[in-house]
């Protein structure tokens, strides 16, 4: 019994210890617990708290409206417009295929269509819209609202389009926008282009001003649940839309102009604003819909637009150079005054000018007989100014085109533009690897051979010839905001001209020496002998003057020939000439300036001055709208 | 010796008046108030409203209470003596479930008593701390120490602990092997022992792992317990989420009712298991500090009761019973923060369900009738001596 009691005492002291040795491991295990509590609640809390709010907020982005473009009255070229597009909750309907089925029958889909939405259903969750049919009409779309209680998981939702109410007329100074791709997407900090269906200026004055005019995004904080379902909107902060731009574009100018040389297979022209560079028509055919990058083009669309021979997708008044022929002669003209060769200098032309062992033809076989410079100009002899650029030599001729604008970027604001070529004898050395020919210092002379300008540089090139040696440069905007109405457009006075060319540095050219250019000019146009006089202009205050141009793509020259450079061979369409033609108005109060480029048009005084005349007729005709916006008689409404 | 004191005498003419004074009101009070917090947070569970936990919850938990008080006042005697006939009837339950699983009811390892969801593996967590308190209520103090006396009591763990595991519940499983372990230990068998069985634990744990013993999903949650980054939509999504949740909670915690973690379904089973979560998520650190004070508390009362105990079936029941509640908080909390593997343990008392709360109350009823009869002198058979 004693026995007994002395195992039960020893088990209870036994079992007294080994309890507490497990109350004591017990206690050092809640002890770890609440370190771990601390760990998690105290010293890694920021962290978490951080997660937990990822988790629950949800950051939306809210798109800006995209600003305007406008004409210069104000008129809309680019707008937004509802667009109205149905989109599918795929947890909202018991039976997709029954819901598609259902809405396919009030809207037709095509078989891409719905494999696309099936596609993005799988890739997405449930509760996850789905866009199932981008565009509707408005009658669709009523239908759709009407029928939506048959339509489980379908609704309505609205958005902004870029719409373009004058499509093609304005298709190549506008532009167009298209969603970003991937590398725009990384290479723009702007978190707006992740946005799916964004949109930013792929071309044009889209593409220019695309900061400005896309804004900045708005932010909605959403919190979601876990399943990323919207609980509630926790905050919201607006962007700023876009900015709108007015632009110099004049479109009652611009849709006559593109109009006017709409029949031809690939023509452009611009008309500026001889003070200001402002460019008031910029038209080049033929045109597209630039809706059609909108919706999203199709491989096929884009290849058809692309192999088109006639290249509808460039814009030819700033993208394309030509050799500008017969009306680089101002440029000759001018170089040769500067190099002290005076307006009577005369030179007999026999219908052929002898260089060495070439003979190289005028334009006119029986010749011009002796001709002085005015006449040179008026009859645009090329033996004058094979004679010219002789003595002249080509680095002065080029410097002299350069200070007109050509050979380099105008700087315009528009994307795409091409220098142009203006050679000298360190452009062919390190171009081509070998030296001038002085030879080709003749075909130069007459805006042949190397020399390539865009039809912006032609008219730019008139412009400072008519603006009395300011070297304007060309531009499309004019400022953001509405156009109002205090920004009449100034009275046609020589003081007022002057002063709005201050601001543009004035040229290192002489006075009368651009004097003779405007006289031969208007000779060309208004004298009876003029290459262009058939297609003057006879209304009284409104005559141009103008300088035609035939440049050849067929015939090579001699050294050309010997260089092997063959620029032709790169146009497989019919070889015919281009047909070029400038010109300002009025002649004796100049204001605007015109280039028209005919591609394989023909004769430039044929094909190219009717279209410069009819469209400087017009131009005059707006302009006391134009110095009065208020005058609804100039202004164009949206079609 | 023992005999004589007062003490002794006193014990045999106990009344019902003085055993219901006996019994820990105290303890009632505490366990009322850690299963308040449970009726706050599945309220909050339920974003504000009684239903569909709170209200279910408080009528389980009265009708507990009442279950708890009466087993206090049946004599600790009886506990003994049923210990083995109760153990077996659990036991057999335990093969039925899992005999009636296998071939038709799915992955269902209970038993519908109309009124309540019979769960014959919680049964067992009771009935084994019965049995090895009866076991070693019997077995001389030398006898322990021998290795043949402890193959009886080893098979006493060990086969419900197959069993559950093979249900599959690894929990459970896991909680018997440490209750029972822990009554050795309190029994007085040797360390180097336990280093042995650790030993063939570890053996155990790697043919356990490269044997279909382990189910995939199983072998998973360890695997994204151990990293749980690696699979964030997966399984280690709850614990990833459980953390953002008690680590957002800060030291004030977001507020009653305003856990964003909860509330917005990112915490998964937040009325069940992981409702500690969702507590410390709205009441901070100090909530859950406080909480796992109250539990600590509820733990240690069992120990003082196993202390005062004078037999010791009543040490060993009490101390078991105490044990268990531990392991059942630990490994529940231990889980959500992160500490150890995702085993689906709910948090007694405050968890919504009735098995957990059925099994910890009737393990307090039991440790109540420990106290009031802790004077008692038990037979080995269970009856008491003079």
């Amino acid at each position: 019994m004693a026995g007994n009691k002395q195992q039960a005492q020893n088990q209870a002291k036994v079992f007294s210890r080994r309890a507490m040795i497990l109350g004591g491991m017990q206690a050092g295990l809640v002890g770890s617990l609440i370190a771990r509590l601390y760990y998690l609640q105290v010293v890694e809390s920021e962290k978490y708290r951080l997660l937990a709010d990822e988790n629950r907020i949800n950051l939306r982005l809210l798109p800006p409206p995209r600003g305007l473009i406008l004409d210069r009255f104000g008129v809309p070229l680019a707008a937004n417009f509802p667009n109205y597009r149905a989109i599918l909750v795929a947890e909202q309907t018991k039976d997709l295929e029954q819901t598609l089925g259902d809405f396919a029958r009030l809207v037709p889909l095509t078989e891409r269509e719905r494999a696309k939405v099936l596609r993005e259903l799988k890739r997405n969750r449930a509760f996850t819209p789905i866009p199932v049919k981008e565009d509707l009409s408005w009658e669709q779309m009523s239908q759709v609202e009407l029928n939506l209680p048959e339509l489980p998981g379908i609704s309505i939702e609205e958005d902004q389009k870029r719409y373009y109410p004058f499509a093609g007329l304005t298709a190549h100074i506008l532009g167009y926008v298209q969603t970003a791709s991937e590398s725009e997407v990384a290479a723009d900090p702007d978190p707006l282009l992740t946005l799916p269906g964004f949109r930013i200026g792929r071309s044009g004055l889209e593409k220019t001003y695309d900061g400005s005019l896309r804004g900045s995004a708005g932010k909605s904080e959403m919190e979601v649940n876990s399943v990323g379902r919207i609980i509630r909107q926790l905050s919201r902060v607006e962007g700023k839309p876009g900015a709108d731009l007015v632009t110099t574009i004049d479109i009652g100018l611009q849709e006559f102009a593109q109009q006017r040389i709409a029949a031809e297979q690939s023509c452009s022209t611009v008309v500026m604003d001889i003070f200001t560079g402002e460019v008031l028509a910029m038209a080049s055919t033929p045109s597209f819909d630039p809706a059609s990058f909108y919706r999203g083009i199709s491989g096929d669309e884009w290849r058809t637009l692309n192999a088109d021979m006639f290249r509808p997708l460039t814009n030819k008044t700033v993208s394309d150079g030509y050799a500008p022929g017969s009306t680089f002669k101002i440029v000759t003209t001018m170089a040769a005054q500067a190099a002290g060769i005076s307006p009577s200098f005369s030179v007999f032309c026999p219908g052929f000018y002898t260089f060495g062992p070439m003979r190289l033809h005028c334009w006119k076989k029986e010749g011009h007989g002796h001709v002085t410079m005015p006449d040179a100009l008026k009859h645009s002899c090329d033996v004058y100014y094979y004679d010219v650029a002789k003595r002249v030599g080509i680095d002065a001729i080029a410097e002299m085109a350069r200070k007109f604008g050509l050979g380099r970027p105008t700087g315009v604001d528009l994307p795409g533009e091409n220098p142009g070529v203006i050679p000298d004898q360190q452009w062919k050395i390190s171009t081509l690897g070998e030296k001038w020919y002085p030879g080709e210092t003749l075909v130069a002379g007459i805006g042949q051979g190397f020399i390539q300008a865009t039809p912006l540089q032609l008219c730019l090139m008139t412009a400072r010839v008519a603006n009395g040696g300011y070297a304007v440069k060309p531009r499309l905007f004019k400022r953001y905001g509405a156009a109002g109405s205090d920004e009449a457009y100034p009275p046609l006075t020589v003081v007022n001209a002057a002063q709005e060319s201050d601001a543009a540095p004035k040229m290192d050219v002489k006075q009368e020496h651009l004097a003779m250019i405007r006289r031969g000019m208007d000779l060309v146009t208004n004298d009876q002998r003029g290459t262009a006089y058939r297609r003057r202009i006879d209304i009284p205050g409104m005559e141009m003057a103008g300088k035609t141009g035939t440049s050849q793509v067929r015939r090579i020259t001699m050294s050309e020939r010997a260089t092997g450079v063959r620029k032709n061979e790169d146009l497989p369409w019919p070889q015919r000439d281009h047909a070029l033609f400038v010109a300002f108005a009025p002649v004796h109060q100049p204001r605007y300036a015109i280039s028209v480029v005919i591609e394989h048009g023909g004769g430039g005084s044929t094909f190219a001055a009717p279209i410069a005349r009819d469209i400087l007729i017009e131009c005059q005709r707006r302009d006391p709208a134009r110095r009065n916006p208020n005058d609804e008689g100039g202004r164009r409404e949206m079609p | 010796m023992f005999a004589m004191t007062p003490m002794g005498n006193k014990q045999k003419k106990i009344s019902l008046g003085e055993k219901l004074l006996q019994l820990n009101w105290s303890l009632v009070l505490l366990v009322t108030a850690v299963a308040s917090i449970g009726f706050a947070m599945l309220y909050s569970a339920a974003h504000g409203s009684a239903d569909p936990w709170m209200n279910a919850q408080i009528k389980r938990f009265a009708l507990g209470v009442v279950g708890m008080l009466l087993l206090g006042l049946i004599d600790l005697r009886y506990y003994m003596r049923f210990a083995y006939l109760f153990y077996g009837l659990a036991f057999v339950l335990l093969v039925y479930v899992e005999f009636l699983g296998e071939i038709g009811m799915g992955a269902q390892r209970w038993i519908n008593l109309g009124f309540m969801q019979l769960q014959p593996s919680e049964m067992m967590k009771i009935a084994l701390v019965l049995s090895l308190a009866r076991y070693f209520h019997g077995v001389d103090w030398e006898a322990v120490g021998k290795p043949w006396v402890l193959i009886p009591p080893t098979l006493l763990a060990v086969a419900p602990a197959g069993l559950v595991m093979k249900q599959p519940d690894l929990g459970t499983a896991v909680t018997l092997m440490i209750v029972g372990g822990a009554m050795f230990f309190a029994a007085g068998v040797r360390w180097w022992k336990f280093a042995i069985i650790i030993a063939v634990g570890v053996v155990g744990a790697y043919f356990a792992w490269n044997s279909s013993l382990l189910h995939d999903y199983q072998k998973a949650r360890i695997l994204t317990f151990l990293d749980p980054e690696s699979d964030v939509r997966g399984a280690g999504y709850h614990i990833i989420q459980s953390k953002i949740a008690l680590g957002s909670g800060g030291v004030w915690g977001k507020g009653f009712l305003q856990g964003t973690q909860s509330h917005l379904d990112f915490l998964p089973e937040r009325q069940t298991d992981f409702i500690f979560t969702m507590f410390a998520e709205e009441w901070g650190l100090v909530g859950g500090v406080v909480l796992l004070t109250l539990y600590s508390l509820l733990v240690l009362y069992g120990v003082v009761i196993a202390l005062r105990c004078r037999s010791q079936f009543g040490k060993m029941m009490a101390f078991g019973l105490s044990f268990n509640l531990f392991t059942y908080f630990f490994i529940n909390t231990a889980m959500v923060m992160g500490l150890i593997p995702v085993v689906g343990v709910p948090l007694p008392l405050i968890s919504y369900g009735g098995t957990a709360m059925m099994t910890v109350l009737a393990g307090f009823g039991l440790m109540m009738s420990a106290y009031v009869h802790r004077d008692a002198k038990l037979s080995r058979g269970g009856r008491e001596e003079n």
